[in-house]
């Protein structure tokens, strides 16, 4: 048996970024492999944009279906793609392990390409892990999958997505019962003193306002400056409490649907060791990368909201820009091909990032959901409260690895993922200590659960190896 | 809860599985998680030491609190497709505790 040929790519993500990446490289006839968890090109963002009905395309809008051409263009004859591809180690020698319809398998990649994207930043408040209480991104996953929308729920927090959801709600005959809206009017009148920088985004932002013109006209009511949010009910979500200008509101509600924007999903580049950078205004961690997406290591590169948010269209340029700089350093062009083709892109790349710092002033999370108090739950999955984490710091904990011995915060399946970035602001604030300097949760391979039978079949391959 | 946008009632394109005994009818390529939901379930696993309940938060296989068995193994319901004749059940809370988990 002959080895497999080594890919000189591999790219990790089928979203916006790894497509990109992925049709960018095999254009100069490198050999790609893509693996992506879903059955289908398209990460979150473009979920299964190959298969969504008319009436699909309709509601979700036109932002959705930019993402089709990207995902039918991806030439299966020339990329190795691998959907149904679950990665849970990669190493900074380039080996990638990852199981496929419940078999393991380890390939080796001259050069890695990481767009795993973004997950919503955790909304720690009173009754978020009750049932019937789920991220937006999960309700719009639902619509743009299974053609599901959510009957008279409630949106509570902000960011743009919220209004997003809720138009496509409307669209879908089923608008919110209410939007509960965190953002204050300092917040608004702060984020103005960057509205001149964001007017090359200027089209976004008349956008963003036909949303709300449309949520308007929809009869929606909308709450805005609300604080202590708080989800009730005993098996299940019942209702929402909030307060508005020291008024306190109830609405009743079975489902409620949180979002307080989105943090780059960095349990790869943890595990990898890569160097990481604290963003003091999207409030979490990212990992460094240069101007073509290169990481601290030289063999892997990243592309997409994984390295930052900055959205499905920067995504997508800077996929191009990490594959074009990836097949210089492995020189199969040269690196006046990569500065010529990535020119125009760069460029289309910094008009396009130019509406970040107004967005980010205006749905800058709160601090009570950044540092809850309480017997607010902070790790879901072993049901560490704010209150055990604040008391560990008490009895000398200093780093979110030791809140694990402390009290099994993160040990839990999710591996951290939607309570890293809330320990870490936690610790700084009853530390005082920097957010930088107590860094994060380290993150160790297998990054998702593995079975005996995966593991088995992953060895069996090694001994073929061996043997052969 | 949740609705369909346009009810599923061609009987030629639906995928039939149970969950606890229960008969759900759903259309092909439909996640466990999405199925279970549309059915009207909320609560899909409890929680090892508290037996709080949980249901679906992220839909998109980060936060595993979509867990149910199938053919003994602990799975996450929103990456798993139903298939015809699938036999879903609650993870017992016993296997939790034994350490049986995935
Ligand atoms: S709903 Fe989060 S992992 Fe399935």
């Amino acid at each position: 048996m002959t080895p497999p040929q080594k890919p000189d790519l591999i790219v990790i993500g089928a979203g916006p970024a790894g497509l990109a990446a992925a049709s960018q490289a095999a254009g100069h006839g490198a050999k790609v492999m893509l693996l992506d968890e879903q059955s289908a090109p398209g990460g979150q963002i473009y979920r299964n944009i190959l298969s969504a009905s008319a009436q699909q395309d309709t509601i979700l809008g036109s932002d959705y279906t930019a993402g089709r051409p990207l995902a039918a263009d991806i030439d299966t004859k020339s990329i190795d793609c691998r959907p149904n591809a679950t990665v849970w180690k990669v190493g900074t020698d380039g080996a990638v392990t990852f199981n496929q319809n419940g078999v393991a398998q380890q390939v080796y990649g001259s050069h890695i390409l990481l767009a795993t994207g973004a997950l919503e930043r955790p909304i720690p408040l009173p009754g978020w892990t009750l049932p019937g209480v789920m991220t937006a991104g999960a309700a719009q996953i639902l619509l743009k999958t299974s053609g599901l929308v959510a009957r008279d729920a409630v949106l509570a927090g902000s960011g743009p997505l919220l209004y997003l959801i809720a138009a496509q709600m409307i669209a879908a005959g089923r608008p919110p019962k209410a939007m509960i809206e965190t953002q204050t009017s300092g917040q608004f009148y702060g984020a103005m003193s960057h509205i001149g920088g964001a007017f090359p985004c200027w089209k976004q932002l008349l956008k963003g306002l036909k949303l709300i013109a449309k949520i308007r006209k929809a009869g929606v009511a909308r709450y805005k400056g609300a604080s202590n949010i708080e989800i009730l009910g005993i098996k299940r979500a019942e209702a929402i409490s909030f307060t508005v200008k020291g008024r306190t509101h109830r609405i009743d509600t079975d489902t409620v649907l949180l979002h307080q924007g989105v943090v780059p999903n960095t349990q790869i580049t943890r595990s990898l060791g890569l160097k990481h950078r604290w963003d003091e205004k999207q409030r979490c961690f990212h990992p460094i990368t240069d101007a073509f997406g290169q990481s601290s290591s030289k063999n892997i590169s990243i592309a997409g909201d994984g390295a930052g948010i900055l959205g499905a269209k920067v995504a997508e340029y800077s996929g191009r820009i990490a594959a074009s700089n990836a097949l210089a350093l492995l020189d199969i062009i040269t690196s006046t091909t990569r500065d010529k083709e990535t020119r125009a892109l760069r460029r289309s790349r910094r008009k396009e990032a130019a509406i970040r710092p107004f967005l980010d002033a205006l749905y800058a999370p709160p601090p009570e959901i950044l540092r809850p108090k309480g017997k607010t739950i902070v790790c879901r999955c072993e049901e560490v409260t704010a209150d055990d984490i604040r008391s560990y710091v008490a009895l000398g904990c200093k780093g979110p690895n030791q809140t694990k011995a402390f009290g099994r915060s993160g040990m839990g399946p999710c591996q951290g993922r939607y309570c890293g970035a809330t320990v870490t602001e936690i610790l700084a604030e009853e530390t005082g200590i920097h957010p930088e300097q107590i860094g994060s949760y380290r993150i160790r391979a297998p990054l998702k659960p593995v079975t005996l039978g995966e593991l088995a079949s992953l060895a069996a391959v090694s001994e073929k190896e061996i043997t052969s | 809860m949740f609705d369909p946008i346009v009810p599923n009632t061609d009987p030629n394109a639906q995928v039939h599985f149970t969950f606890d005994g229960e008969s759900i009818y759903t259309a092909p390529n439909t996640s466990v998680a999405a199925a279970l939901l549309a059915a009207g379930h909320t609560w899909f696993r409890q929680m090892p030491v508290s037996g709080r309940q949980r249901g679906p938060f992220c839909m998109m296989g980060t936060c595993f609190d979509c867990l149910v068995e199938i053919d003994g193994i602990t799975v996450q319901a929103c990456v798993t497709t139903v298939t015809e004749g699938l036999n879903v059940t609650r993870v017992p809370q016993m296997h939790l505790q034994e350490g049986k988990f995935k």
